[in-house]
């Protein structure tokens, strides 16, 4: 037994276990988020929503779920298999390895990078070939024009992403989101003392020092995880169903799964990059005593972070109009492009004055 | 293997994977196979083509060059349907016609019978068919908003505007006993009065309608950027344009003509109510939305004016070879026994003449033009749907457009398939 223990005690078995832990809160996280994005959608609508299976409707994913695994898997005749298999694969695995090295609580990630967020920019970029190739295994026109129009956004919205995140790591000066992090917890320096208190603390979270750059950051986020109003790869009133119209079964299932993990993986960095992550103004420290009790509290403030984010994102879903392709193009090129380079340009010129203040 | 075998898998192969297969009939219509331009076939089971019409799209890339609707998939025989049937016993058919406001296609189908032989409504039967298709125009203007939101991407507008929807059923099946099929009218009256306490829960509906549609409906949409970018400047068909595919309803008024036949050629005493026809200035996409949301407001202004001065009195006229006789003196008398036979087994009986009688209705000029022998079933029935004729537009204003605002102009011009196809 002890063995058991003390292997659990060194990083491969700890690893293991958080791997093990993720991987499966990941998916209960999902299946809760859809069971949300109804509810709130249905609440918004004036309606009910799903509320007939399990306690507030809450088993109903596990319903689809189920219904998405006893559904006859189709493979329709005029499909390039391979592509058209893999394809789904590709959505689902980038966003829960992206999950990896963001901190849900203190030194409690899978993997802490040296290079932190540029792993999960890498492997959020691999996204778009599950649905460039889902859009044109499917040999299929709407899922053609499905698949072109999420990859063009993906790759151009991919930019302003990145380029809004670079403020933070200026900032910071460590691409390590632990880093990021502790950084935004320290309290801030007034008059060349440290004030830890409630409101400096608050006031030291990254949204409040890289205002555009959140904003910016959250919008990019928004197209790229393909929701309104930039859901247009599957806009369903033009393209039925977008990329995946040629899907059903568990392989939509997957397409959906990997969506929604996605917006949780966004979520979970957004959370990381601007809203202090696991830190609550030195609440996070509460149970200081019991490491135990102290992950858990940790983790819990990091998941009522992200749910805030996930509810503000279904929010926006439910309450505006889609954007036309033209228009996203524009947006992102003409718009955002500029603004988060002239931002970013700002942010290196505060820094370097600060820095020659400080000193 | 024999080579002619292996030609013979290798061409399946070939057309199972080609992405563009011309068939020689699209040739026919003039699509250039070598001109890299995608074929993209929209319906007739579409999501946004609002039921079944089918249109062939031309694309180069996200672009419009040519498109070809197809119409038909609903044809009924709906004019027939009248001449086999009667009168009385076409007015369920006309339920499905724009079925979003049965009760409109009732009055107008009604009144046109009416119309052929001069037969004068009494006044309450009058306005109450006012109230009641204006309620019709209200229940379509709003699925016609609400839809159209649903298509740009603003789904909560469309359940908004269901709930409010879901009053207007209420009333109907009230007032007539069907939610959607409602046969209301008769030639020479009404199936029924209101019920009592009726009048006063709807004006409580009305009065408050427009004070809904601006905080659930324009506060989300009219200022919405995204909501502007996306119809301005979208489907313009300008004045000349529109009059000269002959459009009518909002589809026509949204670019600035202001033609409506409640004010131009008043039926059923319209041109007692006070009301505003609003018109479109540059005929976009944009401005049949506005058209159709003031129209709803102005319908509120007209119910509650028609509420307000409901005379007494019958609501059939008092004819037995028209309307059906009191069910008490049917029983005790054999003239009027006589006439409720008649009535019922060979319709109302009609004088001789012809007449066409168009009726504003939420799409536009729903009209009937009614050939009468006499008897109880006309000899012809012409009927112009308004749908038909809005979209014979298309192929003018969908040129060059991109595909996702065939979705926003399709749903701008509104139409209903029932009532196109007949």
């Amino acid at each position: 037994m002890d063995a058991v223990m003390n292997w659990f005690g060194t990083p491969v078995g700890s690893a293991v276990v958080k791997v093990l832990v993720v991987g499966n809160v990941v998916p209960l996280l999902v299946s809760f988020l859809v069971w949300l994005e109804r509810r709130v959608a249905a609440w918004i609508q004036d309606r009910t929503g799903p509320n007939r299976v399990g306690p507030f409707g809450l088993l109903q994913s596990f319903a689809d779920l189920l219904k998405f695994i006893f559904k006859e898997d189709v493979l329709p005749g005029h499909v390039n298999k391979p592509m058209y298999l893999l394809a789904p694969a590709l959505a689902v695995i980038p966003p829960l390895v992206a999950l990896a090295v963001i901190p849900f609580a203190d030194r409690m990630m899978i993997a802490d990078l040296d290079t932190g967020v540029l792993a999960v920019f890498a492997f959020s970029s691999i996204g778009v070939y599950a649905l460039a190739l889902g859009g044109w295994a499917s040999n299929s026109k709407y899922a053609l024009i499905g698949g072109v129009r999420a990859s063009a956004q993906l790759i151009s919205y991919e930019l302003v992403l990145g380029l809004a995140a670079l403020g933070v790591f200026m900032i910071t000066g460590s691409l390590r989101l632990h880093d990021v992090v502790t950084d935004q917890a320290n309290g801030l320096l007034i008059d060349g003392t440290l004030r830890d208190g409630f409101l400096p603390k608050f006031f030291d979270w990254n949204i409040w020092k890289q205002p555009l750059g959140a904003l910016l950051f959250f919008i990019a986020a928004l197209a790229e995880t393909n929701r309104a109003p930039f859901d247009l790869p599957e806009a369903e009133s033009e393209l039925a169903a977008g990329y995946h119209t040629e899907y059903s079964s568990m392989k939509f299932a997957l397409f959906f799964l990997g969506e929604y993990a996605a917006m949780v993986a966004i979520s979970g960095l957004f959370t990381t990059l601007y809203l202090g992550g696991w830190t609550l103004f030195g609440a996070e420290n509460l149970f200081a005593g019991t490491p135990a009790l102290q992950t858990a509290w940790q983790i819990a403030i990091f998941t009522g972070k992200v749910v805030f984010l996930l509810f503000t994102i279904i929010w926006i879903r439910w309450t505006v109009p889609r954007f036309r392709y033209d228009q996203l193009m524009d947006l992102g090129w003409k718009r955002m492009l500029p603004i988060s380079i002239g931002w970013l340009v700002f942010t290196a010129l505060a820094t370097w004055a600060y820095a020659q203040h400080v000193r | 293997m024999t080579p002619p075998e292996s030609a013979a898998a290798e061409n399946v192969l070939e057309t199972r994977t080609a992405p563009v297969a011309a068939t020689p009939d699209m040739v026919s219509r003039g699509f250039d196979p070598a001109s890299g331009h995608m074929l993209l076939n929209m319906g007739p089971s579409h999501p946004s083509t609002h039921g079944v019409l089918r249109i062939l799209l031309e694309m180069d890339g996200e672009k419009i060059v040519r498109c070809e609707p197809d119409v038909g998939y609903l044809h009924r025989g709906m004019e027939k349907v009248a001449e086999v049937y009667g009168y009385n016993k076409f007015i369920p058919y006309t339920d499905r016609f724009d079925y979003l406001a049965p009760i409109s296609n009732n009055v107008a189908v009604a009144t046109a019978a009416e119309k052929v032989c001069g037969i004068e409504l009494p006044p309450r039967a009058k306005a109450l068919r006012v109230i009641a298709s204006e309620l019709g125009r209200i229940s379509a203007h709003l699925l016609g908003v609400g839809a159209f939101a649903m298509d740009i991407g603003a789904m909560s507008v469309f359940l908004y505007c269901f709930r409010e929807r879901e009053s207007i059923y209420n009333y109907m099946e009230a007032l007539t006993g069907a939610r959607f099929t409602v046969s209301w009218t008769r030639v020479g009256g009404l199936s029924r009065d209101v019920p009592p306490g009726w009048l006063d829960s709807v004006k409580r509906f009305v009065d408050g309608l427009p004070k809904r549609v601006e905080r659930d409906i324009e506060e989300l949409l009219t200022t919405n950027p995204i909501w502007v970018d996306r119809l301005s400047g979208v489907g313009v068909i300008p004045k000349d344009v529109a009059v000269g595919y002959g459009l009518t309803g909002p589809a026509l008024r949204g670019s600035g003509v202001e033609w409506d036949l409640r004010k131009e050629s008043p039926y059923l005493g319209y041109e007692q109510y006070d009301f505003d026809v609003p018109v479109g200035e540059h005929g976009d996409a944009y401005d049949r939305y506005l058209v159709r949301v003031e129209e709803l407001k102005q319908s509120c202004r007209i119910i509650l004016q028609a509420i307000a001065k409901l005379p007494d009195g019958p609501i059939d006229v008092q004819d037995h070879k028209l309307r059906l006789p009191q069910k008490r003196s049917v029983l005790t008398s054999m003239e009027e026994l006589i006439h409720q036979f008649m009535v019922v087994s060979e319709g109302p009986e009609l004088a001789t003449g012809e007449r066409y009688f168009g009726a504003e209705n939420p799409k536009g000029e729903l009209g009937f033009y009614v050939a009468s022998d006499g008897t109880g079933k006309p000899r012809r029935m012409r009927v112009r749907g308004p749908s038909f004729t809005n979209l014979s537009c298309l192929p003018y204003v969908l040129k060059d457009a991109m595909l996702a605002d065939v979705v926003a102009i399709l749903a701008s011009l509104d139409f209903v398939m029932g009532e196109c196809d007949r």
